[in-house]
């Protein structure tokens, strides 16, 4: 007993090291949303494209879609934009803009100059939209289920490896619970 | 009055002068507050509320666009008469616990509140369990009759 309370010490540092060590690995912008698990919020905006065209929470669900945040003014979305025209291939996704916060001639421009990947954009000057989904940055990729439930927020850019390792499990579980229709 | 045109452009540069320190004085941004009260209770909440992209500034230090952004609706969320925990459970909804400087209570942070509690309790044991260990009896330190002897001896033979 007495020869355990000596090493004591030594066993109380080992274990802070092992605790603080690995802190050095772990990545503080890697936060979960506080919005996986609820579901969509209600908004109403027009798209990108067209002034006169107003589209609201409906008109995203129902498949299993991913919500992209992007803009003109992010450099990590130019980036990420080839993967998306990708993804935009792939039938078991539906891939829809959010254009946070920007300028609607210029996002216009970008998607006639590096080709559109989205069914369409969602414009959010105000970045009204963006504040209810806890967007602080852009790119943001939502994940939100055939129920219009969030299921996943990833922050950061998609390339392959992101994919794969990030979104193809998830999105095959999604496929798999609406043919089971959960 | 008639101004000299002398006067007059030191007038016109004086203002310039002062308008410019006013823009590099005041704060990002400034909002017109109904009462004292609001005011500091906006102060209060934008110190108390972390940018979530600027991860170690709270929203008053922050420069970023998504710390403009939230200060700009806490201060309409004041403006619509919002108490303070509604204000702090809006922003929590959206950007998760994350966003509060001082976390709740809960089963994920009860090491975080409790945990410099207990370390000084533990310490406080071990320090009052090494003082209290063991006395050193005085019995064993006071000197038999005949080592005293030996040393009166030994003081007082010279």
């Amino acid at each position: 007993m007495n020869k355990l309370i000596r090493f004591l010490p030594l066993i109380l540092v080992i274990a802070l090291g092992v605790v603080l060590y690995r802190g050095l690995s772990l990545n503080p912008q890697d936060m979960p949303s506080a919005l996986v698990g609820k579901t969509l919020p209600n908004f109403e905006l027009l798209t990108l494209k067209n002034k006169a065209n107003k589209v609201t929470q409906t008109d995203v669900t129902g498949d299993i879609v991913l919500i992209n945040v992007w803009a003109t003014w992010c450099p990590t979305c130019k980036y990420e934009h080839p993967y998306l025209v990708d993804i935009a291939k792939n039938p078991q996704v539906t891939l829809y803009g959010l254009n946070y916060k920007d300028d609607r001639a210029a996002a216009q421009q970008w998607l006639k100059t590096y080709e559109d990947p989205y069914v369409f954009s969602i414009f959010d000057e105000e970045g009204t939209l963006g504040l209810d989904l806890g967007v602080y940055g852009a790119p943001e990729t939502f994940v939100i289920d055939h129920k219009g439930i969030i299921r996943k927020r990833f922050a950061g850019a998609i390339d392959t490896r992101v994919w794969r390792t990030e979104f193809e499990p998830l999105i095959a579980q999604l496929i798999e619970e609406k043919k089971q229709g959960k | 009055m008639r101004l000299t045109p002398l006067f007059t452009t030191f007038a016109i540069l004086l203002t310039i002068a002062l308008s410019i320190s006013k823009v590099q004085a005041s704060p990002v941004d400034t909002y017109e507050f109904r009462d004292e009260v609001t005011k500091i209770r906006f102060q209060e909440l934008s110190k108390e509320l972390r940018c979530p992209k600027c991860q170690n500034q709270n929203l008053a230090d922050s420069n970023s666009p998504i710390a403009a952004d939230l200060r700009k609706e806490l201060y309409e969320l004041l403006q619509q008469g919002k108490a303070d925990i509604e204000i702090v459970n809006f922003m929590v909804d959206r950007y998760g616990e994350f966003v509060l400087y001082r976390p709740r209570v809960s089963t994920l942070t009860y090491v975080l509140w409790f945990g410099p509690a207990v370390l000084i309790l533990l310490g406080l044991i071990v320090v009052v369990v090494i003082v209290r260990r063991k006395p050193i009896a005085k019995k064993d330190l006071e000197l038999t009759a005949e080592q005293q002897d030996k040393l009166d001896s030994l003081i007082n033979d010279k």
